[in-house]
């Protein structure tokens, strides 16, 4: 009993010190990864965006693309993008549009699992050899194993070859943009190949002492060659949603590099590397919820519990610097092309910003409502009990607000009803300054669920403890009063140069609760008194919150990907090249919505296969018994 | 067995209880701009003035930014007379245009929209001397002259104002089918009054530098009356296989004999050779 209870103590002293690990690498992502872009050279507009056409400096001498060396050879063609009509593209019977829709949603799915669960494993495995549990080493090697046949649908759908056979011009011209490019795309898959089988089968014989790091080494460059792998595929993206290194007519004037740089393609590097986290969190926690579920033996729910709390602690720590994250990709949006900016927040897509609340809401409930009954594993967990009431209130009512259209399609008669196109009091709450005061108390009153429950198996034993508390209060109450301050002022009393502006500071609130609330627990539960807890001792209905979190994940996933397809309107390429398709209308968002939801359960089937898959190295059939009495049978 | 099915029911119910979501919220489908057939042989300034209004509220994509406060971000120029405001605009000292009417200033702030930024609109940091309105002419928006001129007469008649624009002349008509792209939408282009106009209807800047001898996809022409006399530039336009530019790929479309009326390609010769 007492070596339990000390196995569950030191459990939890390693989720914390691993909790707090993952905290810090969240807030370095959110402003290292921009500063370390912006140290290379992409800091100012002007720098970051190449104008197509532009091929010198206006009032300096025209200086030619090539070196003293390669001017000798002749100067390659310059092709423009082709123009293609309706024959250009072929009829199969159905919508070429929804056959790549599903396949190049699916190739993404799994890319983005596959690419987000090496991330966290080499994070947890660094954890497991700083603490020297070996537990931290088991579960990262489980966590691999899960998503191991992901790596090979990945490719199975990345290489249907539905986009080159159904758009062959369009396949065409991107294939002469980013020429050599593609190869050594194709030469990196085998690298990381390389890499993951090394990596995942070479865990036990690199388990201990140096010849650990030479496989922690290999983790690194495992994860090195995914994240080489994402950035190239995510400058195609953006590539067709803000051209550049091509001129006015899509014909290729810079380098490989020019054109891979767009005004986008850090914001999304940045967007995708985020969230591929905390889908990939998400969906090895259905795996832990699945086997929790399925199994009455007391050590295997605890070590699922256990597996499903790091999991969901993994996917919401990703996610709660996913908006901000979110914010500057918008906001290089509208700097690159207002028009563009508005047809995604102010246009016919403004709509599906109403089903990403739902879906972000879901999301916050279900994580918060998982550390909610969590708590009941520990002892000490009474006294932050009364808080749940508070933090739900505001969820539930943020969530509201989020969810409140602005613009309503209404009938003249409803419209006089009314006595406006606005009602007096929802039509104030549809806007953004409300939406964003709703989500930055979403935020702020996620991280207090976490940082409760961070607390509840635990009694700070240093001298300056009331102060620290009081101190923490007084930075909640501050940033709550600032966010909701600036949100109604700015919002509402000024100009729409100043309601933008203040979204930042509001941000900026609630980034210093978050990094203030880690840095002040931090110091005061250092040496804390720790309570027993539980692993395992959680309801069954908890484990359902999940599975809400990645379908509520990959549905959002679907959504925007929808959006950030849409906002090139009628284009193939933004402004190069035209797409003349049947296809080339954005589609209702009910059809979206349809499409969404194909590929999620589809997405949720080639999951369960893969955990199967998973499940079956672990079983060995019984040797047969009258092989067992001699002879073969 | 049983965890699994109340698993994935409860993961499917999630997943169309999202759909549902999206099946409640008004279907609004985003069309590419079709192509529309005008006819000017009976084209009244009526229509003239719908055909305007029809583009500035869809094609155009003029009410994305130009909508009432708070939710604008540019003027509202549907609540306001056009023609009374551009005449306070034409005498702002801060107004860098040449136009000396409403029609001019209306035009020359579709295709350059920074030549007048209305306090309090401009780009973030360029006090005010930078339009984020993008350029009607380009892509892509890519309205042809015609319909640049539809909108002007849409936005001074909204108001009871004179129209002061032409309607495009009937023998533009058998111009028009030839003009118009082969997909992709707008109406058929108007006759180009003046050379300037029609480098912009044929869009040669998008492959010839105009101001500058850099090349882009064809050579820069700002010193091609020194290279050429008026007959290679008219064979260049016209039969453009027959001598190609050292170094430069036969990327000239070479239906221009079929689209330009002899005004326009004369106009542009002239304009051409005197490039010098």
């Amino acid at each position: 009993m007492r070596s339990n209870r000390q196995q569950s103590i030191r459990r939890n002293g390693f989720s914390n010190r691993l909790g707090w690990l993952l905290s810090l690498l969240a807030v370095l992502l959110t402003f290292g990864v921009s500063s370390v872009f912006a140290d290379m050279g992409i800091g100012g507009a002007e720098q970051r965006i190449a104008p197509i056409g532009r091929v010198h400096i206006e009032g300096q001498d025209f200086i030619p693309a090539v070196d003293s060396v390669a001017s000798e050879i002749e100067e390659p063609e310059l092709i423009a993008a082709p123009r293609t009509s309706r024959k250009d593209y072929p009829n199969i019977g159905v919508s070429s549009r929804a056959v790549v829709w599903i396949l190049a949603q699916m190739h993404l799915f799994f890319g983005a699992l596959v690419l987000a669960v090496p991330l966290f494993v080499l994070a947890i495995e660094l954890v497991g050899v700083a603490t020297g549990d070996e537990r931290y080493d088991s579960m990262a090697h489980e966590f691999m194993k899960i998503s191991l046949t992901g790596f090979s649908i990945t490719a199975i759908f990345g290489g249907s070859l539905a986009l080159f056979l159904l758009y062959p011009d369009f396949m065409g011209y991107m294939m002469h943009v980013f020429g050599a490019q593609w190869l050594v795309y194709a030469a990196l898959f085998f690298l990381e190949s390389f890499f993951l089988y090394t990596y995942y089968y070479g865990w036990n014989a690199m388990r201990y002492g140096n010849m650990k790091w030479v496989h922690l080494s290999l983790g690194l460059l495992l994860n090195g060659a995914g994240m080489t792998i994402m950035v190239m595929a995510n400058s195609w993206a953006t590539f067709m949603m803000a051209p550049s290194g091509v001129n006015e007519v899509g014909a290729v004037i810079g380098n490989i590099w020019e054109v891979m740089k767009g005004p986008l393609w850090n914001p999304i590097n940045l967007h995708r590397f985020i969230a591929n986290i905390g889908f990939g969190g998400a969906v090895v926690g259905a795996y832990a919820a699945y086997k929790f579920l399925s199994t009455k033996d007391m050590e295997k729910r605890a070590h699922y519990d256990w597996m499903g709390y790091t999991s969901n602690f993994i996917a919401i720590l990703a996610f709660l610097p996913l908006p901000f994250a979110g914010y500057w990709l918008m906001a290089e949006i509208y700097a690159y092309s207002q028009q563009m900016g508005i047809t995604a927040m102010g246009g016919i897509l403004a709509w599906l910003f109403i089903v990403q609340a739902v879906l972000i809401g879901t999301i916050l409930l279900a994580g918060n409502y998982y550390l909610w009954a969590g708590m009941s594993r520990t002892e000490g967990s009474k006294r932050y009990k009364p808080f749940i009431g508070f933090i739900a209130f505001v969820l539930v009512i943020s969530f509201l607000i989020w969810v409140t259209p602005h613009t309503l399609m209404l009938s003249a008669s409803e419209i006089a009803q009314l006595g406006g196109s606005h009602h007096h009091i929802l039509g104030p709450l549809g806007i953004m300054p409300a939406k964003n005061i709703a989500v930055n108390l979403m935020l702020i009153v996620t991280f207090l669920s976490f940082q409760l429950y961070r607390r509840s198996d635990k009694v700070a034993t240093v001298s300056w403890a009331p102060i620290g508390n009081a101190l923490m209060v007084a930075i909640y109450v501050v940033a709550i009063v600032n966010i909701i301050f600036l949100g109604v002022y700015f919002g509402y009393f000024t100009n729409t140069v100043y309601k933008v502006g203040s979204s930042v500071a509001q941000v900026s609130s609630t980034l210093v609760v978050i990094i203030a609330g880690i840095v002040i627990d931090s110091l005061m539960f250092k040496n804390a008194k720790i309570l027993p807890s539980h692993w395992g001792r959680i309801p069954d209905r908890a484990q359902y919150a999940l599975f809400a979190l990645p379908i509520a994940f990959t549905w959002l996933m679907g959504l925007m990907g929808y959006v950030r397809s849409s906002v090139k309107t009628h284009w193939h390429v933004y402004t190069v090249m035209k797409d003349n398709s049947p296809d080339n209308f954005i589609p209702t968002i009910g059809y979206a919505g349809n499409m969404i939801t194909i590929v999620t359960v589809l997405f949720l089937l080639f999951v369960l296969f893969m955990f199967w898959i998973a499940s079956l190295s672990g079983t060995k059939q019984p040797k047969p018994e009258t092989v067992a009495e001699g002879g073969v049978a | 067995m049983n965890v699994f099915f109340k698993t994935m029911g409860f993961s499917i119910g999630l997943a169309l209880i999202f759909t549902l979501v999206t099946q409640l919220l008004p279907q609004v489908e985003g069309e590419a701009p079709v192509e529309t057939k005008v006819d000017l042989s009976s084209l009244t300034m009526d229509d003239f003035v719908t055909m305007g209004e029809d583009l500035f509220m869809n094609k155009g994509t003029c009410t994305l930014c130009h909508k009432p406060p708070p939710i604008g971000r540019a003027p509202d120029i549907q609540s306001m007379d056009m023609v009374s405001t551009v005449a306070e605009r034409l005498a702002d000292e801060r107004y860098q245009g040449e136009s000396k009417d409403a029609a001019g200033y209306i035009l020359e702030s579709m295709i350059d929209p920074s030549k007048f930024v209305v306090a309090g609109w401009g780009k973030k940091g360029s006090n005010d001397t930078v339009s984020p309105m993008p350029a009607v002419d380009k892509a892509p928006i890519q309205l042809s002259v015609m319909e640049m001129d539809a909108i002007i007469a849409y936005l001074q008649a909204k108001d009871g104002n004179e129209v002061t624009v032409s309607l495009p002349s009937p023998e533009a008509a058998a111009e028009a089918a030839a003009a118009a792209p082969a997909a992709g939408g707008g109406v058929a282009l108007a006759s180009a009054a003046t050379a300037e106009e029609a480098l912009g209807k044929y869009a040669c800047s998008a492959c010839h530098a105009m101001d500058s001898e850099d090349p882009l996809v064809g050579p820069g022409l700002a010193t091609v009356g020194r290279r050429l006399s008026e007959t290679e530039i008219r064979q260049s336009i016209v039969d453009p296989a027959a001598v190609i530019a050292e170094g430069f790929p036969p990327a000239m479309p070479a239906d221009f004999a079929e689209k330009m009326t002899v005004k326009e390609l004369e106009m542009l010769v002239q304009h051409l050779a005197e490039k010098k």
